[in-house]
């Protein structure tokens, strides 16, 4: 088969396993969260999310209406055959997914304000390339709601204040975005490169799951101290108060100008939906963190 | 935290009886409004121009389904709530006018909307986030829709719904407000993380 179609079928089938079966890091996570909370009113959040998991999985619908903004992330081999396909395909894929899981629409003009319906417009899907060695592609998908995203932000931390300038900037984040992104949240960080690399390696490193520590000791210990300082907030799930806040914090960076200290913080929703799979050169492909099964 | 089952039409009365904590499920005719449909709605009014459904007692839902049409016949595949604060802007003179009960959403609403919900006689009841499936299972019959020209997300779907819910009273009518209080203790927690985390504020 030709690897447009390929491609394109590969897209599609990533992005129905991501909007209706959420990762096992994650379902793991929710249901350890659940165990912990003591908050009342957290508890029947949590609660009320776990069923909702399992209804999704039931009924092979969609975890939430807002099948979110749609991002990939391709891995490319250098030496993979038609690589000027991918992104055509991938287009494709959101069109036929729109219509066929179903998805919500969510690409709006931002001058007009006029919905595309099919999820694709200017930019959207927005497509990361990442050239790697060998002949394979390995594709993502991020479906990245809408309400965690206007909490995400960006800025410039005083190098002089340095890690704890950063350690104030993320606590401040989280209780400034309260309960509008849906908490318990995964936060992604990152520092350095510039504001646009500090916010791009940010949403990245989201996809990195929870039960994978940052493989720098270092940085997986401040992971650690970051995590446990958010949840003395009591934001709770939901924002109605609790000590289940954060569900993860997944931290990324790059080197640094000498003068700039750019920060990134990427917030997501506990519907923290993406899928990942691998084209090989002879057409075979695996489905690395879902099952095929529908 | 008593739990209350209402149909619509809700009266003042009843929706006055209900306080923070308490838990709500809602039987009857739930309509959504997202920013748009808001806006449309009071243009409307302002107009002197009927809204395409009476809103009197009930139920509004700060949300943009995921549907399916097959035929004529629409399905909510699946609704959660939207992040209800971009509906502050509006939520006061939407009460006053179109005499709606209870605002259905996610994430809480503000000062202004607590004192709408006192002064009209209104509460907030808290859908969980994301939980779409859950809230599609509830509704029963996609009845219309709306504005559709604004887009599927901000058209105004009106459904019948049966228990629709469990939805946290998280603003009464009585201004109590639970997110108002949360993210007071929050603030109260900021300088006790500071410290733990050796920062200087």
């Amino acid at each position: 088969m030709e690897t447009a179609k390929i491609v394109e079928t590969v897209g599609f089938n990533i992005l129905k396993q991501a909007v209706i079966y959420l990762p096992d890091d994650v379902k793991a996570a929710l249901k350890k969260a659940y165990a912990e909370e003591t908050s009342e009113t957290g508890k029947t959040q949590l609660k009320a999310i776990l069923d909702n998991i399992e209804l999704a999985e039931k009924y092979k619908a969609p975890v939430c209406q807002d099948t979110g903004t749609i991002i990939f992330y391709v891995k490319a081999g250098a030496k993979a055959k038609d690589l000027d396909k991918i992104e055509g395909a991938l287009i494709n894929a959101v069109k036929r997914a729109t219509k066929e899981v179903p998805l919500r629409p969510n690409a709006v003009n931002p001058f007009d304000q006029k919905n595309s319906g099919d999820n694709t417009g200017r930019y959207i899907p927005f497509v990361n390339w990442e050239i790697v060695p060998g002949d394979q592609i390995e594709i993502t998908v991020m479906t990245k709601g809408g309400g965690s995203e206007n909490v995400c932000i960006g800025g410039m931390i005083v190098p002089g204040e340095g890690i704890n300038g950063l350690k104030k900037f993320v606590v401040d984040a989280v209780i400034k975005a309260g309960s509008q992104p849906c908490p318990p949240n995964i936060l992604g960080i990152a520092v350095g490169g510039g504001a646009d690399i500090s916010m791009k390696l940010a949403k990245k490193a989201l996809l990195r799951p929870l039960d994978e520590p940052n493989p720098d000791p270092a940085l997986a210990k401040l992971e650690q101290e970051i995590l446990e300082a958010v949840n003395m907030t009591g934001i709770g799930p939901m924002g109605l108060g609790g000590k289940t806040t954060i569900l993860g914090v997944k931290i990324d960076y790059a080197f640094r100008h000498p003068a700039s200290f750019p920060a990134a913080v990427a917030f997501n929703c506990w519907a923290a939906r993406r899928s990942t799979a691998r084209i090989s050169a002879d057409g075979t492909v695996e489905y690395l963190t879902h099952k095929l099964d529908w | 935290m008593a739990t209350y089952k209402f149909k619509t039409p809700i009266s003042e009365a009843d929706v006055r009886k209900l306080r923070v904590n308490d838990v709500l499920y809602v039987t009857g005719t739930i309509v959504t409004a997202r920013d748009q449909a808001h806006r449309r709605a009071l243009e409307f009014f302002k107009q002197g121009k009927p809204l395409p459904v009476n809103l009197e007692g009930l139920a509004v839902f700060h949300c943009g389904p995921v549907v399916s049409k097959e035929g004529d016949k629409w399905t909510a595949v699946a609704a959660g709530p939207t992040t209800s604060t971009r509906m502050d802007l509006f939520e006061d003179e939407f009460l006053k006018n179109f005499k709606v009960r209870v605002i259905i959403g996610k994430g809480g609403m503000g000062k202004r909307t607590t004192d709408a919900m006192a002064k009209y006689g209104a509460v907030y009841g808290a859908f969980t986030g994301g939980a779409a499936i859950l809230a599609a299972k509830a509704i029963k019959n996609v009845k219309s829709v709306e504005w559709l020209d604004l887009g599927t997300p901000e058209a105004m779907w009106i459904f019948q719904a049966e228990e629709f819910g469990p939805l946290v009273v998280s603003i009464d009518s009585h201004g109590n407000n639970i997110f108002m209080d949360v993210a007071k203790s929050v603030e109260a927690n900021r300088a006790k993380i500071y410290q733990k985390l050796g920062i200087s504020p």
